[in-house]
């Protein structure tokens, strides 16, 4: 009766889950809009104007959030970060849920050899964390924008690839299958039109523990000062370049650091939503 | 179960092979090295020595085989910067790293397993909602940020640089970066173990204790918490692993002298032979700690020994 009662309550969306929402929504409306909010354009600098402070701090409103030491206005620049990061954690995120799905598929249809070496690959990327992969990588080859989206997406494919093996080959072995097998559907049907669809809860609840994970590698990397080149700009690049002048403009690292911290809590927040209600399992839990 | 033990020291030279073979591949198609050590505009007779000396001039699979005799015999090279070779900058960086690495494990296992236990021993009260409040927080909280507001309320609070602890290594200088170091862990392990104790006191053997009249101090540390601790293993096995990996970023933004910090300034500089050699590295410090994870669970859990 409670745990009936339990699952019931669960229907309502908790009040920290629409907090979350909320912010991520803002998010995206200023990444996406954010640039109309200033007159300035994110690469003019002004010799006059290095280092103003925000509004409250003695800034005033024609720089509403300050700006840089080139004289750079803040706001714009987070506006065109927020819309890097964005980008990069979107199609980041897809590249690695795809790749990593399609290998598990491949792996658990095909067998043989080709699995080998695809298990092989998934204990190679295990044992190497995604960041060192990703200095190993951007020091051999010159960095660009593309190999830098390639990079972040390659973010946890081997849990993907694994995760997706497993599904797949137990799912062979169930009824339906084996019914669609005997009445001759062609195994890319078989896979695709049937048991994907099946296991897709799995991609699902993988993607929202991968989506975060990839906004904090991003902006990790740029802060390295290895990911996003300048002129463009990200988050975390915005972050590296007030590192300097942490005590005197505590506000290019603060205001950055901090439109980080609530995406990837407020994704976090949502995907541990998510999670609960796609995957029954969990529920008993907590 | 010796079969069991050959199967993973196979998986795992074969894990190492073929990221060894990989570095090679990458390294070698990303451009003709001959090319970059020659100056700029040096004629072409003068790039073919180069290559001659590389030894660039032969079939790829003799250079492939090259490399890895050279591998085995512990060459990785020399950095082009120092001239010095990448394994003794390595080593000569490691100590720094390990001492730091140490540290945020030590207080992420204490913190963590704490705050975790507390949890699941008040579960659905207020300390069990603030416990997992601050994982989720801990999880989302990037480690540059984290480090940098440290530095902050260091220089703003008390008035001291807890940064650029050059080659000074002090106690008290390991706090602040292996504290935000160990943030994240902290966070995961106090869930991990939460989960993994309310698993196992849900378990009928604990039942079974409380009928004996065990008394509830008792059945929690003999008999819960050991169990419990089981999956755990996992879990410090990965942080062992990627404890060189893992200090990349805090190492950058306390300046803290240690194999990170070597990583990135090699990156910068496409100090290849030392980056190299650090990947090669972590990943052979991963696949050993995984390794000794299993062989840990044939000694702990004799349930997987009888499979």
């Amino acid at each position: 009766m409670s745990d009936r009662y339990k699952s019931f309550e669960r229907l309502s969306t908790p009040l920290v889950v629409k907090l979350a929402l909320g912010f991520v929504v803002v998010f995206v409306l200023f990444a996406l809009f954010g640039q109309l909010l200033s007159p300035h354009e994110f690469r003019a600098t002004s010799l006059f104007d290095r280092l103003k402070p925000p509004i409250g701090f003695g800034g005033t409103w024609t720089y509403p959030l300050g700006t840089d030491g080139r004289g750079r206005d803040l706001l714009v620049r987070l506006a065109l970060g927020a819309q890097i990061t964005l980008i990069v954690a979107i199609v980041g995120t897809l590249v690695g849920a795809v790749l990593g799905s399609l290998l598990g598929i491949i792996a658990a249809a095909k067998r043989g050899p080709l699995e080998a070496l695809i298990i092989g690959a998934v204990d190679v990327q295990a044992s190497l964390p995604i960041i060192v992969v990703a200095l190993f990588v951007l020091a051999v080859f010159n960095s660009s924008f593309t190999l830098f989206l390639l990079l972040v997406g390659l973010n946890g494919w081997e849990v993907y690839a694994r995760l997706m093996r497993g599904a797949v080959l137990s799912a062979k072995e169930h009824g339906y299958v084996m019914a669609i097998r005997a009445l001759g559907a062609s195994s890319f049907r078989i896979y695709f039109r049937h048991i994907f669809p099946n296991v897709l809860n799995i991609v699902l609840v993988q993607f929202t523990i991968n989506l975060p994970l990839t906004v904090l590698l991003e902006t990790a990397l740029s802060f390295l000062g290895l990911g996003v080149q300048p002129p463009l700009t990200s988050l975390g690049q915005i972050m590296s370049e007030g590192r300097d002048r942490l005590l005197t403009a505590w506000w290019l690292t603060l205001f950055p650091g901090l439109i980080i911290f609530f995406l990837a809590l407020s994704i976090s927040i949502i995907g541990d939503w998510v999670r609960d209600r796609l995957d029954p399992t969990l529920r008993s839990e907590k | 179960m010796t079969g069991f033990i050959l199967s993973k020291l196979l998986r795992a030279f074969i894990t190492l092979l073929l990221t060894v073979s990989l570095v090679f591949i990458f390294i070698r198609f990303s451009g003709d090295p001959a090319a970059a050590m020659a100056p700029p505009d040096a004629p072409q007779e003068v790039i073919d020595q180069y290559a001659e000396k590389l030894g660039l001039d032969k079939p790829l699979w003799v250079q492939y085989t090259n490399y890895l005799g050279q591998i085995f015999r512990g060459d990785f090279g020399h950095s082009v910067d120092s001239g010095r070779s990448s394994v003794s900058l390595f080593l000569d960086r490691l100590p720094a790293t390990l001492y730091l690495g140490g540290f945020s494990l030590l207080i992420a296992l204490t913190v963590g397993i704490s705050l975790g236990t507390v949890a699941a021993l008040n579960r659905g009260n207020f300390l069990d909602r603030g416990v997992m409040a601050f994982s989720v927080f801990a999880f989302a909280m990037p480690n540059f940020l984290f480090g940098l507001a440290v530095i902050l309320i260091g220089a703003l609070g008390f008035q001291t640089y807890l940064g650029g602890q050059g080659a000074s290594i002090s106690w008290v200088g390991v706090l602040p970066p292996a504290l935000t170091l160990g943030l994240a862990s902290t966070g995961s392990y106090a869930r991990f173990s939460r989960s993994s104790l309310l698993e196992t006191i849900n378990k009928p053997f604990l039942l079974a204790a409380e009928a004996r009249g065990i008394s509830r101090t008792r059945r929690l540390i003999f008999h819960a918490m050991p169990n419990a601790a089981i999956p755990l293993v996992t879990l410090i096995g990965l942080s062992l692993g990627g404890l060189i990996a893992g200090s990349v970023v805090t190492e950058q933004v306390f300046a803290w002298p240690g194999v990170g910090q070597l990583l990135v300034r090699s990156v910068a500089t496409r100090d290849i032979a030392t980056v190299q050699f650090i990947v090669l590295a972590i990943a052979g410090t991963m696949v050993v700690a995984n390794l000794l994870v299993d062989f840990l669970y044939l000694i702990i859990d004799p349930r997987i020994r009888v499979q």
